[in-house]
């Protein structure tokens, strides 16, 4: 019994940390409707901040309370001002960019933080001291139980308090709640939305670094921290609510409580509580614990998309001659250069599928890898266990792909914007762990090796020509069926719900094949990525490969159909090339973004398209 | 003559506020019926209810005899129900002929094709459409860019698209110019006549309504106080009385 | 278009290729080496450092036959996808005549899955899991490091001593974790049987949550703890773990932990009195050790980390495999010099073999325990563990790798 309560009271000490975080997020999302995935960064600064202030005291300061004290607080504002720039100088110029759009100039900071980091602080682990007066420990119920822990329980709850008086109690909390619910109307009291914006900013990093920095007595300071974290901040924002401070909380701590208990009974279930507890709350209740449905978000605001018209000669001539070189590129080419080639037209249809649903769809997905692992594995499965010819593992792909495309698009495409979105990154992560974890059968994270092409095709050049008449001719077709009476459905549900309903479709069932198709579709990807690679790792289901489609598909432009494939290039040839020319590839791969991101909003073949309508 | 819509003592309660009680009407084929009520008195909810987006709590609604009483808008619509919304919908990203087109695919059944560009069916049916409500210039206009009467014409263009028995129109000329107004409700009542048609449409300027409708329904607090001839409504001291502070009764 | 020479074409084809520069051959043997230099920046940094002081002395001296050898670092940003397009690279473009490297297992094993189906020798320097010159070995696959069961059997050596019969353990949850903790149980079991594991707790690798996995180790009571966690997760987890008692009066048996890369983060706060297996570089004085530690010393002004080692002794190997080969550098040669090669280990210790039976190195590693020196953590009482002697005998061997 005394150890089920002190339990509870570890679920309550990390449920203050996370809430802490995830308290910074809720806040700028509320406002600014931006999925700010450099929150972790400013979180893992917070630390590298405060362990820099508090073992650099002068003389005197050195080990008192005082000057303990004073450091994490001064860490919470450094941070605080440093989203305050990035605010101003990145964020501001793009608001009126397409929904999620910011999310590619967050992660940009993102790359460019982690090196950052490492040349400042290095990379070996830093250890912080511990707090003052809460070293030790205290005797409860006969177990030691650390003072800084009770600390923690205790300012989760204080820091809510402040908040809500905040929100409360002053004019500028007043004028933050009127534009988290509506922000137009904001705009029409003729409130300056700029500097409201940037201090939302401002408390929200500042939170952010003060969660980091309030770690410092009790974990290590380390480069890893900005995407442990993130992730789960995330989660925890999207099951309370978005915009929800007591949502967070709750969520908080929902998560932290069943982590704390979760493991006594289920060691092994770390990997995956969050997700699971995440696709049980979105799928009972669409907008979290505590959110409501809100108001349309930027995209749907910002102008609709231009119609999409036939596709322009000179594209069709640029598409046709881009054709005919990669139809010569193995005479010209040697071995690597073409299995690059093949890899970056694996990517383009993986990132074409994403687009499938995000374009015409107007559905995110923050988890497009599952479908793309699942080709893999559906091909790497077949092969290792039935030993089966390659042609068929490569047919097995989209069959696996597409069956859990529609086992999982039944759920996800219910919900909207950016919950439908963390829906589909709950389920990713749910088949993740089963790969990771059910090692009988998939090898868990050693992955399953020997996936090579059969005799006829092991040649890379043959290998090429089948991935480019795969992926190309898949790709085509997902082209042909936005401008197929089925796109037109698609897009008639993303405009415009009521109408759509109106003349009779039927848009659950619309939106639940286009997300199959697409599912099939980087099934087909992720299969020619097994054989292409040779071996199958969970990786291909994890986060970093969805969010790497959707930078390719934000990069290139989520209005046009040849974004995707100008930005699956783009992206993964720049990292290819960066990757092998330096050391410090995220530093310039992450600036480059930035750079994009500033320069060409409509992404890089909006960016074209425009010039050339003028 | 047929009877088109048939609607039966139908309720709705938000929370304890009755909205819509005990409210019965019919429309005919080719009939152009007038709903009004001062704000508040349960029009939009009494609409919402006959096209499916609002299930009643009790009545019935009957379309050429056949119960549609709760029925999802798109089984509405498939059974010949067209609709405008007092905000236009349309689809911001097609051009006018595309909106067109996309009902008209829908109500042949052929939304499920991936091959022959969208573009390529029913161009004739859908231009011919639009040149009935005079937007035929602007076939190849985004529809985000239309001026706003313009888009009132395509809505209806769209809601012609199913062949309907029956037109709601909710508010069709809130938004207007004047002399817009008269103009999209005039060629409503043509086209009305012409395929017989029955319409019902809510509407707030007195002036279309007692110049366009054959008949006038009024609803206060969720009841219906008054039906008939414009000029018996009008002679109506109930309605006169429910319409006087608001001075809304002229011309 | 039959015999055409695409090499002839290329010259002309590059300016549509990727930009490249032509190096000079010939006189040099290049190395393509693959790590997850970004991922893993705290224990890789020591590593290349040891890797370029190795590659120096030989050039130093020489070269091999009058070769000298050239490394191609690539990052793999712990990524097996990425690690596998950048060995083909090497391979392919840059000409490399080996591949070495690789941190994390599965990094290693798609390399070495890569190595056999392009029929080309990897030497893996640091991945541990035993998959990988067992389950999954290969014919041009070998291994430096001693591995997951090694390591777990000189420790199991140990904890056979101990009078502990409640055991609980703790891994972080992926295949090291798991395999470090079946091989424990397994093997200490078959020393002493009348231990039993009361508990077991396998935290997301590097997202511990200490304080609730300190506490649920705690409520088993058992009389000793076998750790396996590292990094971030062991700085945790030992924090955790001395504020709420957990390792006072039991026995704690730890892997790694007495490598510095793992025991000098943890400042003064490191664990005293705890079971491990790890390189005591401060205190190891055979000559041989001496000599490289102050040439480390002298070259990056810090002191080498068990990383430095590996890497140092892995460029040892592939030099001493290429004089045996009289610096040939066909393939097969290559792999038939490493089967049974011998070459010095910068431990000072004497020679190391790869064993010709499942091309596992007979390196071993120190044990002994952990404690406080200078507000910092060492190693004392520990020994040098050969390899050898915590491999399964050869006809289990055979049984654990697939016979070609």
């Amino acid at each position: 019994m005394e150890d089920l309560l002190i339990q509870a009271l570890n679920g309550l000490a990390s449920a203050s940390s996370l809430f802490l975080v995830a308290s910074g997020l809720t806040v700028i999302f509320g406002v600014s409707r931006i999925v700010n995935f450099a929150h972790g960064s400013l979180y893992m600064l917070g630390a590298y901040v405060g362990w820099s202030l508090v073992t650099q005291l002068p003389e005197g300061l050195a080990g008192t309370s005082v000057g303990f004290w004073g450091s994490i607080l001064l860490a919470a504002l450094i941070v605080g001002a440093i989203g305050m720039v990035i605010e101003v100088l990145l964020l501001r110029r793009i608001y009126e960019a397409p929904e999620l759009f910011q999310l590619l100039a967050t992660f940009g900071v993102v790359l460019v933080v982690q090196d950052v980091a490492l040349l400042i602080w290095g990379p070996q682990d830093l250890l912080g001291p511990r707090a003052p007066l809460l070293r030790g420990s205290t005797e409860m119920l006969g177990v030691r139980f650390p003072r800084y822990e009770l600390f923690l329980i205790i300012v989760g709850p204080v820091v809510l308090g402040l908040l809500w008086l905040l929100f409360h109690r002053t004019r500028w909390g007043t004028l933050v709640r009127a534009a988290t619910q509506d922000r137009e109307m904001v705009s029409a009291l003729g409130v300056d939305q700029r500097r409201l914006f940037t201090s939302v900013f401002f408390l929200g990093a500042m939170l952010a670094g003060l969660g980091g920095t309030l770690q410092l007595p009790r974990e290590s300071v380390n480069l890893q921290m900005d995407l442990a974290i993130i992730t789960e901040a995330f989660v925890v924002v999207v099951v309370g609510g978005l915009g929800s401070l007591p949502g967070a909380f709750l969520a908080a701590l929902l998560i932290g409580e069943l982590h704390a208990f979760g493991i006594l009974i289920l060691p092994r279930i770390t990997l995956v509580l969050v997700f699971l507890v995440m696709a049980i709350v979105l799928v009972a209740r669409p907008h979290g614990l505590l959110g409501r449905a809100s108001a349309p978000s930027r995209g749907a605001a910002a102008a609709p998309d231009p119609p999409i018209g036939p596709t322009p000669r000179p594209l069709i001539v640029a598409g046709a001659i881009a054709l005919a070189l990669l139809i010569a590129a193995p005479l010209l080419l040697r071995d690597y250069e073409i299995s690059v080639l093949t890899e970056l037209l694996i990517f383009v249809l993986f990132a074409a599928s994403l687009h499938f649903i995000m374009g015409p769809g107007g559905m995110a997905s923050f988890g497009h890898a599952a479908y793309f692992g699942a080709g893999a594995y559906g091909a790497a499965l077949l092969a290792k266990h039935l030993g089966a010819p390659m042609l068929l593992g490569l047919a097995a792909a989209p069959a696996l792909a597409g069956l859990l495309g529609i086992a999982f698009g039944w759920f996800c495409v219910r919900l909207s914007g950016v919950y439908s979105a963390m829906l589909t990154l709950a389920f990713a992560q749910i088949a993740w762990s089963v790969a990771f974890q059910w090692v009988e059968v998939t090898g868990g994270d050693n992955g399953i090796l020997g996936v090579w092409p059969d005799g006829w095709a092991r040649d890379k050049s043959v290998f090429f020509y089948l991935t480019l008449v795969l992926c190309i001719g898949a790709s085509l077709m997902l082209r042909r069926a936005v401008r197929a009476p089925f796109g037109y459905a698609l897009r008639a549900g993303r405009d415009n719900a009521l109408r759509a309903e109106a003349i009779g479709i039927d848009g659950f069932r619309i939106r639940w094949l286009a997300f199959t198709v697409a599912a099939v579709a980087a099934g087909i990807a992720g299969g020619l990525f097994a054989y292409s690679k040779g071996s199958v790792f969970p990786s291909t289901l994890g986060i970093p490969r969805s969010v790497d489609a959707l930078l390719m598909v934000l990069l290139g432009g989520v209005q046009t159909l040849s974004g995707p494939i100008v930005g699956a290039l783009a992206f993964a040839g720049l990292q290819e090339q960066l990757m092998r020319a330096t050391e410090l590839w995220r530093l310039i791969m992450g600036s480059v973004i930035i750079a994009l991101v500033l320069f060409f909003p409509q992404g890089l073949a909006g960016a074209v398209q425009k010039a050339w309508g003028k | 003559m047929t009877t088109i819509l048939d609607v039966e003592r139908i309720e709705k309660s938000f929370g304890g506020v009755r909205a819509v009680q005990g409210v019965s009407f019919s429309i005919e084929a080719g009939e152009m019926l007038a709903l009004i009520g001062p704000n508040g008195a349960g029009k939009s909810t009494c609409f919402n209810m006959l096209n499916g987006q609002l299930r009643p709590d009790a009545g019935r609604v009957r379309l050429l005899g056949q119960d549609i009483t709760g029925l999802a808008p798109r089984r509405v619509w498939r059974l010949g129900v067209g609709r405008t919304f007092q905000i236009t919908a349309t689809f911001g990203s097609m051009t006018v002929r595309e909106n067109v087109q996309v009902a008209l695919l829908s109500h042949a059944h052929r939304l499920l094709r991936f091959w022959r560009p969208a573009p390529e069916h029913f161009a004739d049916e859908a231009d011919a459409l639009l040149a009935r409500v005079g937007m035929a210039e602007q076939a190849e206009r985004a529809c985000g860019v239309l001026a706003y009467g313009d888009l009132k014409r395509v809505e209806l263009a769209i809601a012609l698209a199913n062949a309907p028995r029956l037109l709601l129109m909710d508010e069709p000329t809130a938004g207007m110019a004047p002399r817009e107004r008269v103009a999209l409700m005039a060629l409503t009542r043509d086209i009305a006549r012409e395929q017989g048609i029955a319409v019902l449409f809510t509407e707030h300027d007195m002036d279309v309504v007692f110049a366009q409708a054959d008949r006038i329904i009024v609803l206060d607090r969720g009841r219906l106080i008054a039906e008939g001839s414009p000029a018996a409504v009008r002679a109506n001291p109930e309605v006169q009385a429910v319409y006087l502070g608001a001075g809304l009764v002229h011309g | 278009m039959v015999g055409f020479d695409r090499r002839t074409l290329l010259a002309g084809g590059t300016a549509l290729a990727m930009p490249r520069i032509v190096h000079a051959q010939g006189d040099v043997i290049r190395i393509g080496e693959v790590n997850s230099y970004t991922s893993q920046p705290a224990f890789l940094a020591p590593y290349r450092n040891g890797w370029i002081l190795a590659i120096e002395q030989v050039n130093a001296g020489g070269g091999v036959n009058g070769r000298r050898l050239e490394t191609i670092f690539r990052d793999d940003a712990g990524r097996p996808e990425d690690a596998v397009r950048h060995a083909g690279e090497l391979i392919n473009s840059e000409r490399v005549a080996l591949l070495a490297g690789g941190f994390l297992s599965n990094v290693g094993l798609a390399l070495g899955d890569f190595a056999n189906q392009n029929k080309k020798l990897f030497v893996a320097s640091e991945p541990l899991t035993d998959a990988l010159v067992w389950a999954r070995g290969n014919r041009y696959t070998f291994r430096l490091r001693p591995s997951t069961y090694m390591q777990a059997a000189m420790l199991v050596e140990e904890a056979a001593k101990l009078p502990a019969r409640r055991w609980a353990t703790v891994a972080p949850n992926y295949e090291y974790g798991q395999s470090a903790v079946r091989w424990f149980k397994e093997l200490l079991t078959r020393a002493k049987p009348d231990v039993t594991f009361v508990g077991e707790q396998f935290p997301a690798l590097g997202r511990i949550d200490a304080g609730a996995t300190v506490q649920a180790l705690a409520s088993t009571t058992p009389d000793a703890i076998f750790n396996v966690t590292f990094g971030a997760d062991l700085t945790n987890f030992v924090r955790q773990g001395n504020t709420r008692g957990l390792f006072e009066r039991r026995r704690i048996v730890s892997m790694l932990t007495g490598e510095p890369e793992y025991l000098l983060p943890l400042g003064d706060e490191a664990p005293e009195n705890w079971i491990v297996t790890g390189y005591p570089w401060e205190d190891l004085n055979t000559p041989g050790h001496t000599a490289f530690r102050d040439a480390y010393r002298a070259r990056f002004n810090e002191a080498p980390r068990l990383g430095s080692v590996v890497a140092f002794d892995t460029v040892s190997a592939i030099a001493a495999m290429l004089r045996k080969t009289g610096a040939d550098t066909e393939t097969e040669k290559m792999v038939d010099a490493m089967r049974g090669l011998t070459f010095p280990t910068a431990f000072g210790t004497g020679d190391v073999t790869f064993r010709p039976i499942d091309h596992q190195s007979t390196l071993g590693a120190y044990v002994g325990r952990t404690a406080l020196r200078n507000g910092r953590g060492t190693m004392v009482d520990w020994r040098y563990a050969d390899g050898a002697a915590y491999l399964p005998a050869d006809d289990v061997v055979r049984t654990l790798r697939p016979q070609s």
